[in-house]
């Protein structure tokens, strides 16, 4: 009796073995088969992906405020640390910067004269959106954060995210509340740029470092370091002369950009919505038309 | 109610620490580094209560992670599959070792599963990314590795001392 038992408990743990061993072989049989259908970029996944990420979208948005007013007070630290040097620096930059606003007085009063005689059509002001960073992760094989503003806002795919005046990404994935920034330092990110004083046009592609290179380069081009790189109309995606960052190396015929801001220094960003396609446009709804025509898409 | 209520705290911990490393810092210094809090949860629970972190909670944390970071689908949640499979394997041995043994199971675990994700994204996107940036991610883990232990005994003791 006692053997037919411990037969039976026996054959039970074995039972549950298996079953255990095989629950975890489907688990990674699973892995496996949501890398190979996250590749193929099926809809419901994404969907799915996007769904998740805006229901944590208030718990992100709540742990990051901490974290922003840490971060604050430790930036205010070291501010003060800094404070002589930085008077110096500001005073020596405040003389070239008001030499240059004399030039700049100048040259507008030449361009208001210059429209006059066109009939130059200006650039409406772009529509835009102030969205604060809430999540960024996974830093070292990846470059996209999380914002706190989605289509209910009027988020769209392929928008500008701006810091201050500069470029810093695109949207590529858009929830209800929620939306992920791509940075242009990303692998994926791919943006039509130009080198401002030789106006070469060129591809900016990241590849997950700090300094996205140049790639593409039309003609032949004479690329120096600290060349300012602006985006460029190729492609309409975003209106041409936005700062992306300057050339900091330049070796075996790469040159490699830094850009104006870091994803360090991100906090709040503005999206913006120039009425252009945007640079995927691939989007649900099509984006509306633009109100008027525009240089960045007549030049093409 | 109470009882269930403790069995959900290894989950919601380890849940917590995964969202606490998507929390974007502005440190300059420490920009691109993010230890892997969630990997050290997945690791302590698998050694002291596999029974309410089992395989398919560290799947599903896993894949939250990659939703929560964009990274490619699936590579997380096998990482941490696979530290959880392993360390449950091991249990025994870990069971009666010092806090140095821990850890330096932990050195190699933890190595192993970030070397995984590092290659596994790399196959998947076609471009093997800088390595430089998960070395000192691997080197910030192991480095909070006591801390973190520590807070996850508390916890233990805390809330699951007699359940």
């Amino acid at each position: 009796m006692r053997g037919k038992l411990s037969g039976a408990v026996g054959r039970l743990a074995t039972l549950r073995l298996v079953a255990h061993r095989f629950a975890f072989l489907s688990l990674v049989a699973a892995a496996f088969l949501l890398m190979i259908l996250g590749k193929a970029d099926i809809l419901l996944i994404e969907r799915t992906r996007v769904m998740v990420v805006d229901g944590l979208a208030p718990i992100l948005d709540v742990m990051a405020r901490p974290a922003s007013a840490v971060a604050e007070i430790v930036e205010h630290v070291r501010e003060l640390a800094a404070l002589r040097a930085e008077n110096a620096r500001l005073k020596a930059e405040n003389l070239r910067l008001q030499h240059w606003e004399t030039v700049a007085r100048r040259m507008q009063n030449e361009n208001a004269v210059l429209h006059e005689q066109l009939n130059f059509v200006p650039d409406p002001d772009p529509a835009f959106i102030t969205a604060r960073v809430i999540g960024d992760l996974d830093s070292a094989l990846g470059q996209s954060m999380l914002l706190n503003a989605g289509a209910r806002d009027g988020v769209r795919k392929g928008q500008a995210v701006l810091s201050g005046e500069t470029l810093v990404g695109y949207i590529v994935d858009v929830g209800d509340r929620s939306s992920r920034l791509l940075l242009l330092t990303d692998i994926n990110a791919h943006l039509p740029v130009m080198v401002e004083s030789s106006r070469t046009r060129a591809i900016l592609s990241g590849d997950n470092k700090d300094r996205p290179k140049l790639s593409y380069v039309a003609g032949s081009p004479n690329i120096q370091v600290g060349d300012r790189v602006v985006t460029s109309s190729s492609g309409a995606a975003f209106p041409p002369g936005l700062p992306v960052g300057v050339v900091a190396s330049v070796t075996d015929g790469t040159a490699r950009i830094e850009p104006y801001v870091h994803r360090y220094d991100l906090d709040y960003v503005a999206v913006v919505d120039y009425g252009l396609g945007g640079i995927l446009p691939f989007t649900d709804k099509p984006p509306p038309p633009p109100p008027s025509r525009r240089r960045g898409g007549a030049e093409n | 109610m109470d009882t269930w209520l403790r069995h959900f705290v290894p989950f919601s911990v380890t849940l917590t620490l995964l969202l606490l490393t998507a929390i974007p810092t502005r440190f300059s210094g420490f920009a691109g580094i993010t230890p892997m809090l969630p990997l050290m949860g997945v690791y302590y629970w698998a050694i002291y209560r596999p029974d309410l972190l089992p395989a398919w909670a560290a799947f599903a944390l896993g894949l939250l992670h990659d939703i929560v970071s964009g990274s490619p689908l699936g590579v997380n949640a096998l990482v941490l599959l696979m530290v959880q499979g392993v360390t449950v394997s091991q249990r025994r041995f870990f069971l009666a070792k010092t806090f140095m043994v821990a850890w330096w199971s932990f050195a190699l675990l933890a190595g192993a599963a970030l070397g995984l994700s590092w290659l596994l994204v790399g196959v998947i996107r076609h471009h093997a990314s800088d390595p430089a940036p998960v070395m000192f991610e691997y080197l910030a883990t192991l480095g909070l590795f006591p801390l973190l232990t520590w807070t996850l005994a508390r916890t233990q003791m805390a809330f699951l001392k007699d359940v």
